[in-house]
C-alpha cells in the first residue's frame, strides 16, 4: 500500500468534503427559513416575508448547484479513493446511502416546481405546500449520510467470524450509538448557520446604509430562528460528550487534552501543547466530569488508556475550542439582540452591534467546519473505528495527486463562481427595486 | 428472478433512465453553444431553457442514483471499478460540476453569457465520452491484476478500436436523442422555426448512430466472444430496436406525430440497451466481476429492495407532477406565463 496515495486520497477528501460541507449545509437549513418566512408571511399577511422567501430561495438556487455537483463528487470519490471502505461498508451501511438519494431526488424535483410557480398559483399557502417536500427532502439527505458517518464512529450491526462479515443486519447498523446525537447535532447545526448567515446579510445591508423595514423584519426573524437553534446546538453537544466519553473516550479525551485517567476531572479551556506541557489554559474544576457524565466526581477515561497508534491527533482541541467559543458567542449575540430588541435596547440597532452580527454569518460556516474535522479527525487513525484502518482502505492507485489539484482548481472556480453570481445578482436588483417592480405589476402598494 | 437478477434489473433501468434524460440535457447544452456559435441562438434557446431549468437538477439525480445503488448491491465494484476509474471518473464529475454550476450560474446570475453557454455546451460534449469508457473497461481485456490490486492499461484503452466506436456512438446518439426529443418539445410549444431547426439535426445524426452501433457488434466478435454470441442469441431484440429506428426516423422525414417518433425512439434504445445489458450478464467486468460473486448479503438486499419500492412510490407521482406542471402543461411549454423564479 503506498503511503503516498493514502495522502493525497486523505487531503482530496479532505478538500472535497470541506467545500461540500458549506454548500451543504446551506442547503439543508435555508429551505427551512424559506418556508418559515413563507409561512410567516402568509400568517401576517405581510407581503414582505413572501419577498423574503422568495429572494432567499433564488439565492438559494446557486447554493444548491454547488451542493449538488460537489455532493456529486464525494459520492464518487467514496469509492475512488476508498475502494475498500465501500466494499466493506457497502455490505453493511449501503440503506442509508441510497435512502439519501431518494430523499435527494424528492427535494431535486420539489425545488423545481417551487422555483418555476412562483407566479403560477394566486393562493400563497399552495406555493407554501411545495417547500415542504424540499425541506423535508433536504433536511433527511442530512440526516441518512449522517448516519453513515455516525456508523464509521460506532460499527454495529454485524459479527466477524474468521474475517467474514456475517449476520448483517442493515437497521442496526443504522440505528447505531453515535446516530441520535450525530444527526441531531447536524440537522440542528445547519439550521443555526443558515439563520446566521441570513441575519449577517440583512445587518450588512442595514450596515450599508439601507433603512428599508425589509431588511429589519428579516433581521429580526433570523436572530430570533438562530437564538432558538443555537440554544438547541448546545444542549445536543452536551449530549455528544456524554455520547463521546462512554463509547469513543479517545476522542473526548484527544479533544480535552485529558491525559490521564481521573476522578474530578477539570475541563481543559485554551491553551497550547509544548513538548507534551498544557500552557496558558484556563481549567474548570470538575467540569470535564460534568460533561461527561454530568456528575462532578465521576472518573473520565484520558488518553493513558490507549496505545499509542490508536490516539488522534492532539491538535484536535484547538478546532474543539473554536467551536464551542463561536457557538457560544452567538447564543450570547442573538439572545442579546432579542432581548434587547423585546426591551427597545437602542445598542442592538447600533453599527458595531450590526457588525458583530455581520461577522457572526462567517463565523457559524467556521464553526461547521472545526466542528468536523473534530468529528473527522478526532476518529483517527480509524475509517471504521475498531474495524479498518485509514492506511488499509486507500486507493492504489498513483494519480491520486493529479487529481487533487484537478479538483483544487474546480472548487477554486465554483467557490468564486458563485460569490461572484450571488453578488451581482442581489446588488442588481436590490430589494427596494424589486417591491417597485412588483408594485407596478400588482398595481397594489407593498411600502 | 434471484436477488441478483433484481439488482441489477433496478440499477440498470435508472441507468436506462439518465441515458435518456441525460441525453436530452448534454445534447441540449452542445446545440445551444452551436447555436450561438453560427448565431441561431435566437431560435434555441429559449426552447432549450424552458425546457431545461425545472429538470436540471434531477437529471443529475439518475446518475447518483446508479452510482450510490451499485455500490449498495455489488458493493465489490466499489474495490473493482473504483480502483481503475479515478482518472476517467474524475474528469467526469469535474465536466459534470461544470456544467451543473454554470448552467445555474448562467441562468440565474449571467443571463446570456456567452463564454459560460459555451463551456457549458463543450462540457456536455465531453462528459458522454468521459462516462462511456466505464462500458468498455466492462467488457474486459484493459484490466490488469497487480498484487491483488485491479490497474488499468491505458495504452490498451486508447489504442483500442471498441474505445473509439463506443465514444463515438455514445456522442451521435447523444445528440440525436436530444434532437428528436427538441423537435418534438419545439413542436408542441409551437415553435415552427426551432422545430425545423431540430429536425434537421435530428436527421443528420440518425445515420452515425445506427452505423456505429452495427460496428461495435462487429468488433466485439473479435474482443469479446462470449459477449458477441451472446448478443446473436437474441438478435430478434436487435433486430426491433432496428424497425423502431426506422419508424421513427420516417415519422421525422415525413414530418407528423414528433411524439410518436420520440416514443419509437425511446423504445428503440430501451430494448438495444436492454438486449446489450442482458447479454453481457453474468459479467460486470468480465473476466473478473461477474453479478454472482459480487452481491451483497440477503439482507441488505432486501432491505435494499424495500428501500427501492419505497422510494419509488413517492418518486413516480412526484415526477408526474413535474411533468405535468412542465413538459406538459402547454401555457408553460409556449412560455405564455411567467414562471421565474
Amino acid at each position: 500500500m503506498s503511503e503516498e496515495s493514502v495522502f493525497f486520497s486523505r487531503a482530496l477528501t479532505e478538500l472535497t468534503l470541506s467545500f461540500h460541507i458549506i454548500y451543504a449545509t446551506i442547503g439543508v437549513g435555508i429551505p427551512l427559513m424559506i418556508m418559515i418566512a413563507q409561512w410567516v408571511g402568509i400568517k401576517k399577511n405581510d407581503e414582505h416575508y413572501i419577498l423574503l422567501a422568495r429572494r432567499w430561495a433564488r439565492g438559494f438556487v446557486i447554493t444548491v448547484a454547488v451542493g449538488v455537483v460537489t455532493g456529486t463528487a464525494i459520492g464518487l470519490q467514496l469509492s475512488l479513493l476508498w475502494p475498500n471502505f465501500m466494499e466493506l461498508a457497502g455490505n453493511i451501511i449501503a440503506l442509508p446511502l441510497f435512502l439519501e438519494t431518494f430523499a435527494f431526488f424528492f427535494e431535486a424535483i420539489f425545488l423545481g416546481i417551487y422555483l418555476y410557480t412562483w407566479d403560477r398559483f394566486e393562493n400563497q399557502k399552495k406555493h407554501l405546500l411545495l417547500l415542504i417536500p424540499v425541506a423535508v427532502g433536504a433536511s433527511f439527505s442530512a440526516v441518512f449520510i449522517t448516519i453513515v458517518n455516525a456508523f464509521m464512529n460506532a460499527p454495529q450491526g454485524f459479527d466477524v467470524v474468521e474475517g467474514e462479515l456475517v449476520n448483517i443486519s442493515p437497521l442496526l447498523a443504522m440505528f447505531n450509538p453515535a446516530m441520535p446525537t450525530k444527526v441531531a447535532h447536524v440537522v440542528v447545526t445547519a439550521y443555526m448557520t443558515s439563520a446566521f448567515v441570513l441575519a449577517a446579510i440583512a445587518a450588512f445591508r442595514l450596515l450599508k446604509g439601507s433603512n428599508h423595514i425589509y431588511h429589519k423584519k428579516a433581521l429580526f426573524l433570523t436572530m430570533k430562528v438562530g437564538l432558538v437553534f443555537s440554544i438547541a446546538t448546545a444542549i445536543i453537544g452536551d449530549f455528544s460528550g456524554k455520547y463521546l466519553a462512554e463509547y469513543q473516550p479517545e476522542k473526548l479525551a484527544a479533544a480535552e487534552w485529558h491525559f490521564e485517567t481521573v476522578e474530578n476531572a477539570p475541563l481543559v479551556l485554551y491553551g497550547i501543547l509544548d513538548d507534551g506541557e498544557v500552557k496558558y489554559a484556563i481549567k474548570v474544576p470538575f467540569a470535564l466530569s460534568i460533561l461527561a457524565h454530568a456528575n462532578p466526581t465521576a472518573e473520565v477515561i484520558g488518553l493513558d488508556q490507549f496505545p499509542e497508534d490508536e490516539i488522534p491527533p492532539l491538535y484536535i482541541h484547538y478546532l474543539f475550542n473554536i467551536m464551542v467559543t463561536i457557538g457560544m458567542s452567538l447564543v450570547g449575540l442573538s439572545g442579546l439582540y432579542w432581548l434587547g430588541t423585546k426591551l427597545r435596547w437602542t445598542f442592538v440597532n447600533s453599527r458595531w452591534y450590526r457588525l458583530l452580527i455581520v461577522l457572526g454569518g462567517p463565523a457559524s460556516v467556521i464553526a461547521i467546519e472545526t466542528g468536523w474535522w473534530l468529528a473527522e479527525v478526532g476518529r483517527q487513525p480509524w475509517i471504521l473505528r475498531g474495524l479498518m484502518r485509514v492506511e488499509d482502505a486507500a486507493t492504489t492507485s498513483g494519480h491520486v495527486d493529479k487529481m487533487l489539484i484537478l479538483f483544487a482548481g474546480l472548487y477554486f472556480i465554483l467557490g468564486v463562481g458563485s460569490v461572484v453570481v450571488l453578488t451581482r445578482m442581489f446588488r442588481k436588483n436590490p430589494v427596494e427595486r424589486e417591491i417597485e417592480d412588483r408594485n407596478v405589476e400588482k398595481g397594489g402598494d407593498i411600502l | 428472478m434471484t436477488l441478483e437478477i433484481i439488482g441489477v434489473f433496478v440499477l440498470w433501468t435508472f441507468l436506462f433512465g439518465y441515458l435518456i434524460v441525460g441525453s436530452i440535457d448534454f445534447g441540449a447544452g452542445f446545440f445551444n453553444a452551436y447555436s450561438l456559435l453560427t448565431g441561431r441562438q435566437r431560435i434555441l434557446t429559449n426552447i432549450i431553457q424552458r425546457y431545461l431549468s425545472p429538470v436540471w437538477e434531477v437529471t443529475n439525480v439518475f446518475l447518483v442514483f446508479f452510482f450510490v445503488g451499485i455500490v449498495g448491491f455489488f458493493p465489490k465494484t466499489a474495490f473493482y471499478f473504483g480502483t481503475i476509474l479515478l482518472v476517467p471518473a474524475s474528469i467526469a464529475i469535474i465536466l459534470l460540476a461544470i456544467r451543473g454550476s454554470y448552467y445555474a450560474f448562467e441562468t440565474y446570475g449571467f443571463k446570456g453569457h456567452k463564454g459560460y453557454a459555451f463551456m457549458y455546451g463543450m462540457a456536455g460534449f465531453f462528459t458522454p465520452a468521459a462516462l462511456s469508457i466505464v462500458l468498455t473497461i466492462s467488457e474486459g481485456g484493459f484490466v490488469n491484476m497487480v498484487n491483488g490490486s485491479p490497474s488499468l492499461d491505458y495504452g490498451a484503452l486508447f489504442k483500442s478500436p471498441l474505445t473509439w466506436s463506443i465514444v463515438v456512438l455514445s456522442l451521435s446518439s447523444v445528440l440525436y436523442i436530444s434532437a428528436v426529443f427538441l423537435t418534438w418539445y419545439a413542436n408542441k410549444a409551437g415553435d415552427l422555426e426551432a422545430t425545423r431547426l431540430m429536425r434537421k439535426y435530428a436527421l443528420i445524426w440518425a445515420l452515425p448512430t445506427i452505423i456505429t452501433a452495427g460496428g461495435i457488434m462487429v468488433e466485439l466478435r473479435s474482443h469479446n466472444t462470449e459477449h458477441y454470441e451472446n448478443m446473436v442469441d437474441i438478435w430478434w431484440a436487435f433486430a426491433l430496436s432496428l424497425l423502431l429506428f426506422i419508424g421513427s426516423v420516417w415519422l421525422l422525414w415525413a414530418k407528423r406525430s414528433y411524439g410518436l417518433a420520440f416514443g419509437l425512439l425511446a423504445g428503440q434504445f430501451l430494448i438495444a440497451f436492454f438486449a446489450y445489458g442482458f447479454s453481457h450478464l453474468p459479467y460486470l467486468l468480465y473476466p473478473y466481476l461477474t453479478i454472482y460473486d459480487s452481491f451483497t448479503n440477503e439482507a441488505m438486499a432486501i432491505a435494499l429492495i424495500i428501500a427501492f419500492i419505497a422510494g419509488l412510490a413517492l418518486l413516480i407521482p412526484s415526477l408526474y407532477l413535474l411533468l405535468r406542471l412542465f413538459l406538459f402543461n402547454k401555457d408553460y411549454v409556449r412560455g405564455n406565463k411567467k414562471n421565474h423564479a
